[in-house]
């Protein structure tokens, strides 16, 4: 409430009193943008959801986040399947107009990799100490994150890659984890699939909202087919919401209140619905760019420091002293002389395995059986 | 029965190693007690010689703040003074041998280089007065120094922003706090050289002898506090994503600071990093713009040159932009060879690093006149400061983390607690424990290298891969997994048990009929 104050007085003032950068700090309190975009389902008839994926993940590279801070988990089996008659390529809108594969998607968790454990690993960091940095959430308490969660869903849990499911509860669950150890400063939840305002109820971290594109008991529609590729191309709430993104551009100043505004009843059949009880600003006052886009706070470096030493010369022994010559040999890859000229080595004996011993017992038994017991004593 | 639920018990139940719980939940109330210790030094003449032998030896003075919010943790300030006299001439000049003089009026504390501050007493002060009245004049003085030089009220509960939301008292803590970057075990910088123009221009920088003469002072004095890697890079055909405007007035480009925000992601894409680590990166560029569009300026608001012609980020690094077209005439030959003067460029990525690091504070109070960093670029009661900030930020972080972490296994009964978490919590608790003894007793590196060994082991703890949370089962998924195992095994015992009952039911009647 403070922060919201300190911003109205400084507006106030500003054409009296040239305010330097400190007012642009406190409009929203973050640093950096984060972005991690799931698609839950594989298989080519869910062609939808991997293209409304990669349509949020085309629009926030196009605000402005770098690949480095988005972490893309698709089944992505669409661009090189057999069925898809324009090979490396995935279209968001119907007669091929805009392929939101491209040249330079980044996938960071690609087929089998995008599952439940990877995505709550993900979230709150528990993942083992060989993952490389592309595949890592590294955010901090100033951080907003945006997350995009996009497949089949039902009352209370969203069903990953048809094998697994994640509930609601094990959603909010991560989310308080991640407040625990301050790994947000803002998170926005969005959710498309049917039922998805389920999947936000069980929310109770603080500094959330969400949207989702049906209520429970609707299910989420698709938008339209194309006939040339033969399935829908996108789901009805992203569709819209993409041309929402494309008329934002990074110094746009529309909030929060304009997304809640996309796609209503008429257009979605669906009902979208939003959650922010849980926010502690006003929805109107947080930009749509602090989440998809990634605008930085700069200061002017006021102060320099005078440095008046001449450079020391770096130490290169190696380069002023002889090089020694080092001998070299060319090594084979092939040892082809050793090879041939190798004597046969001595087997090891080992003992019959399995199926000799139990081949033995059979004939011993069957023996037994016929000719009765009393031979043992011949034997033994 | 008797056998099989023990053994059905031990076989579904999850290992769960023992958490010392009861002194984390001691942690949780912390209570910390930090004390700096003070010497002040009476110069000759300050003080009479009757006065002299009246002056107490030592003075106690602490304060209690209460960081709001949680109210996790109440810091208590403690302030020991020794006075004594000094035996001899102070002889003013040879402090100021750099030529400063102390006569500028509205002067009075000089801070200098080392931990020493000087203090002037006021005309008014001079003779004739109590003594008394003579300390009751010096105490708040000498409590604004320290806080300049150690920490005060507001450093401290900047430095616990993590856990408790500021209730913002000072607008400049606050842009301190986003800007400087959270307490790590390592930092990554880099130093990039952008040459948008290599058919004009062939730069040459000498970065490794820069960084070993000008940055690596600063790194290893700062080695305490963490561990620095350095890496450099030049980048071809690299350009700034924004258009500079032409101003006829200067002839030359200008950048005004609004459009300064949209510079940095388009060159974020391309800057790359370490893959191996998770630290911080601190990236540091170097934009020598191209020959049709030098020499190029940044305005400030006031659409002013600024003097630096940099800008930094905040939590990122920094950006110079170092025009070249001086260096060479209109009828040059093409590329032309430039070498880049290191001493200027690194004196800006110094200032920037000092800030981004936190070693900077926001400006000193009125009256102070504070020595230029020396060749280290670091003062000593800077890194004093820092350690102070820092050691308390770890130990709250590391406090939180670990009664989060303690929480959340007590909330999900069905987590795996394997041994080596209970070990790094076990050593978690007693390093913060340690911590915190040394900050009491003001033993500032000791207190440090603890708190630093309280973090990794409680983040090592808390990021675990293996405290994964996937057992959760609702009830009714309970009830839907054991049911179909065990109502058909119930039905005969049930109706064996039924007919049991009957039968001694029956039993029982007969006896009685018999008996009648």
């Amino acid at each position: 409430m403070q922060l919201q104050l300190f911003v109205i007085i400084l507006f106030l003032f500003s054409p009296l009193v040239p305010q330097e950068n400190a007012g642009q700090f406190f409009s929203s309190g973050h640093t950096n943008n984060w972005a991690v975009l799931v698609c839950t389902s594989r298989f080519w008839f869910n062609y939808r959801h991997v293209a409304n994926t990669l349509s949020v993940y085309r629009s926030v590279k196009r605000l402005g986040i770098p690949d480095s801070h988005i972490v893309l988990m698709l089944a992505d089996d669409m661009a090189c399947n057999h069925r898809n008659p324009k090979p490396a390529t995935v279209f968001s809108h119907k007669n091929m107009e805009l392929n939101v594969y491209g040249d330079d998607v980044e996938v960071d968790y690609r087929g089998y990799e995008v599952t439940v454990e990877n995505f709550l690993r993900v979230l709150t960091g528990r993942l083992p100490p060989s993952t490389p940095r592309s595949k890592r959430l590294l955010s901090d308490d100033r951080s907003n994150i945006l997350i995009y969660l996009t497949g089949h869903g039902g009352n209370g849990f969203l069903k990953f890659q048809d094998s697994e499911e994640i509930s609601n509860v094990e959603l909010a669950d991560a989310f308080e984890q991640m407040w625990q150890k301050r790994r947000y400063n803002e998170l926005l939840f969005i959710i498309d699939t049917c039922q998805g305002a389920s999947m936000y109820e069980r929310f109770y971290s603080p500094n959330l909202m969400a949207l989702a594109s049906s209520q429970v008991g609707e299910d989420s529609l698709s938008h339209q087919p194309d006939l040339a590729i033969g399935v829908h191309l996108m789901d009805r709430y992203t569709f819209y919401l993409l041309e929402f993104l494309e008329d934002i551009h990074p110094s746009s100043k529309a909030n929060m209140n304009d997304l809640f505004k996309v796609c209503p009843k008429s257009q979605c059949v669906s009902t979208p619905g939003h959650r922010t009880d849980l926010f502690l600003r006003d929805p109107g006052s947080a930009l749509i760019t602090d989440f998809f886009g990634s605008v930085r706070k700069v200061e002017i470096t006021m102060e320099t420091i005078n440095l008046t030493e001449p450079i020391q010369q770096v130490e290169q022994n190696f380069v002023n002293e002889e090089r020694q010559k080092e001998t070299y040999s060319y090594v084979d890859q092939l040892p082809v002389s050793e090879i041939i000229h190798q004597k046969p080595k001595q087997k090891d004996w080992h003992p019959p395995d399995g199926f000799i011993l139990g081949l033995w017992t059979l004939i011993l038994l069957v023996f037994f059986k016929t000719y009765g017991m009393k031979h043992l004593k011949h034997i033994f | 029965i008797i056998v099989g639920v023990p053994l059905w018990w031990r076989t579904t139940e999850t290992y769960r190693a023992w958490l010392p719980v009861s002194q984390i939940n001691e942690l949780s109330n912390l209570q910390l007690q930090l004390s700096a210790e003070v010497e002040v030094v009476f110069a000759r003449g300050t003080v009479t010689p009757e006065q002299q032998k009246k002056v107490p030896l030592t003075q106690i003075q602490d304060e209690e703040h209460t960081v709001d919010g949680d109210l996790f943790i109440n810091a208590v300030c403690l302030v020991v003074t020794k006075i004594r006299r000094l035996q001899g001439n102070i002889c003013l000049k040879c402090v100021f041998s750099r030529g400063h003089s102390f006569e500028v009026q509205d002067m009075d504390v000089y801070v200098g280089q080392r931990r020493t501050a000087l203090l002037r007493i006021g005309a008014q002060m001079r003779v004739g007065k109590t003594l008394d009245q003579l300390l009751a004049h010096l105490e708040p003085r000498i409590k604004q120094v320290l806080q300049v030089m150690s920490f005060s009220h507001t450093d401290i509960s900047a430095a616990l922003s993590d856990r408790v939301r500021l209730s913002p008292g000072n607008k400049e803590s606050i842009a301190d706090s986003m800007r400087t970057f959270k307490s790590s075990p390592g930092y990554e910088i880099t130093f990039s050289l952008l040459n948008p123009d290599p058919k004009s221009h062939r730069l040459h920088w000498d970065i490794e002898g820069a960084v070993q003469t000008y940055i690596q002072p600063l790194l290893t004095k700062l080695a305490s506090v963490a561990n620095f890697s350095i890496d450099s890079q030049t980048l071809y055909y690299a350009m700034l994503g924004v258009n500079p405007r032409f101003d006829s007035s200067l002839s030359a480009y200008t950048l005004h600071s609004d459009s300064l925000a949209h510079v940095i992601n388009p060159v974020e894409a391309r800057l790359g990093s370490n893959a191996a680590s998770s630290n911080p990166v601190l990236n540091f560029l170097l934009y020598v713009p191209d020959a049709h569009h030098s020499p190029l300026y940044i305005h400030d608001r006031k659409k002013q040159e600024v003097p630096s012609n940099a800008f930094h980020s905040p939590r990122w690094g920094g950006i110079m932009v170092y025009n070249v077209n001086g260096f060479y005439g209109p009828e040059a030959v093409f590329p032309v060879d430039v070498n880049i003067n290191m001493a200027k460029v690194m004196g800006v990525f110094l200032a920037q690093l000092r800030l981004l690091l936190g070693v900077q504070s926001s400006t000193a109070p009125s009256g102070f006149l504070v020595a230029p960093c020396g060749s280290n670029g670091l003062a000593d009661w800077e890194l004093d400061r820092l350690m102070w900030s820092r050691s308390v930020e770890n130990v709250a972080t590391a406090t939180t983390t670990i009664t989060s972490l303690a929480q959340l296994l007590e909330q999900i009964g069905n987590i795996v607690i394997n041994d080596n978490i209970a070990e790094q919590v076990s050593s978690a608790v007693t390093s913060l424990q340690l911590a915190v003894a040394e900050l009491e007793t003001g033993n500032l590196r000791f207190a440090l290298q603890y708190s630093k060994e309280a973090i990794l082991a409680s983040e090592r703890a808390f990021f675990d891969p293996s405290l994964l949370h996937l057992l959760y089962f609702p009830d009714d998924q309970k009830f839907a997994i054991y049911i179909p195992l065990f109502l058909p095994m119930c039905v005969p015992i049930l109706l064996s048990l039924l007919k049991i009952v009957s039968d001694a039911r029956q039993k029982r009647r007969e006896k009685q009929a018999k008996k009648d």
